[in-house]
């Protein structure tokens, strides 16, 4: 059979199992649409080459219109976790929660969390904090403790023309065009950026990182 | 004198009182939170878990325990979006290609380079920058075959760069639409 063939054929079975998304916009139901979606994670060496930045964008596919309601959750904790050891296992976390009474995102750690896994609790003080920055404003940002935080509204840094993969997913398209569309071009999401010193993260060279959203219960 | 008797006893019964009053507020409870969503490297959930319930499992996963539930399901997703796989360009077949995604993690390096991929093997995974065209790169290594060149209408997407450019200063991202 020919590999375009059987290429078709894979896709019409995957079509059949569902909408695609990317990055990690909306990648399941019950996440879509909340403050708890997590669109993208990003981690880089920036303009400081002592310290490490971290980006955990949420709240995807934001219109202009819609980014200028929206806000961060008092109830959702959105926690960078970093593996030093390689066994996949957090030995720091990252603890980000938005204090609706003071406006500010609250930063928490870099520190060795009590509670590992699926279940969270606050550790300890707080490291740094900032207000949200509003719609149209200038960023605000906060530099405390070895910590940088920025919190608020961003353009969508996530390019993919998400159209055209569905249209190969469902066999309608045989491939991509060139050049394609950008489905995110135009779209915000809510991010928050760390700039953390290196010096804090403890690490022996490469570490794994991953970012969790939690909801209070 | 009975009027400052009077006082004291009445101070020193509101103090008892306020003491006891202390003794009995409990110390509050310890506030949790609950996974919902989890994410390490980009487009590992929407791609390579098919059924909603993988989905929605996935999510309230953590990276240690990714391996024994969804390996095997990636793999044979993989194969199920190409047929033909052998190896990548990484030299990775099925096993070791899927192995690797299906723990969700973000590698990072600390002391050098950090960058998804930059076309220098010793800097493939070692971050994920602003700029990086992720989705490329793992079209690349899903459809490009053991040279990057097969299947060359599926491995770019075509869209290579940000709407909007990106900052060299904090906070990097740029200003919303």
């Amino acid at each position: 059979m020919k590999k375009s063939k059987l290429l078709i054929i894979a896709a019409l079975i995957l079509a059949i199992c569902g909408i695609v998304y990317a990055a990690d916009h909306a990648d399941a139901p019950s996440v879509t649409s909340q403050s708890t979606d997590i669109t993208d994670l990003y981690s880089f060496q920036g303009s400081d080459p002592n310290a490490l930045v971290f980006v955990a964008n949420t709240q995807g596919l934001l219109s202009p219109t819609a980014t200028s309601t929206a806000k961060f959750d008092e109830n959702t904790l959105i926690e960078i976790n970093i593996d030093n050891n390689n066994d996949l296992i957090e030995d720091l976390v990252i603890q980000c929660k938005f204090d609706a009474a003071s406006n500010s995102m609250k930063v928490y750690g870099p520190v060795a969390p009590s509670e590992k896994g699926t279940r969270s609790k606050l550790e300890g003080n707080v490291t740094a904090s900032v207000g949200i920055t509003p719609y149209g404003a200038a960023p605000l940002t906060a530099n405390q403790n070895g910590v940088k935080v920025f919190a608020g509204p961003r353009d969508d840094p996530f390019f993919f023309d998400l159209d055209q993969f569905k249209m190969i997913l469902a066999g309608t398209a045989s491939g991509f065009n060139n050049p394609g569309i950008d489905h995110f071009a135009g779209t915000n999401v809510m991010s928050i950026v760390l700039e953390v010193q290196k010096s804090l993260l403890s690490s022996t060279g490469k570490i794994n990182v991953w970012v969790e959203t939690k909801k209070k219960i | 004198m009975k009027k400052t008797i009077k006082l004291l006893s009445i101070i020193l019964a509101a103090g008892i009182f306020g003491i006891s009053c202390k003794k009995s507020d409990s110390t509050p409870a310890t506030v949790y939170y609950q996974q919902q969503d989890q994410m390490g490297r980009p487009a590992i959930n929407t791609v390579f878990n098919a059924a909603v319930t993988d989905k929605e499992a996935f999510n309230m996963t953590t990276p240690s325990a990714m391996t024994s539930a969804f390996q095997s399901k990636f793999q044979s997703r993989l194969l199920a979006l190409n047929a033909g796989y052998t190896t990548n360009a990484l030299g990775q077949d099925a096993a070791a290609l899927t192995g690797l995604l299906a723990q969700d993690v973000l590698n990072v390096s600390t002391n050098g380079t950090t960058t998804f991929f930059d076309g220098n093997p010793a800097n493939t995974l070692s971050g994920r920058a602003l700029a990086d065209d992720v989705i490329d790169v793992e079209l690349l290594l899903i459809f490009g075959g053991p040279a990057g060149t097969s299947n060359p209408t599926l491995t770019s997407d075509h869209v290579n760069a940000n709407d909007k450019a990106f900052s060299g200063t904090f906070p990097y991202l740029a200003s919303p639409w």
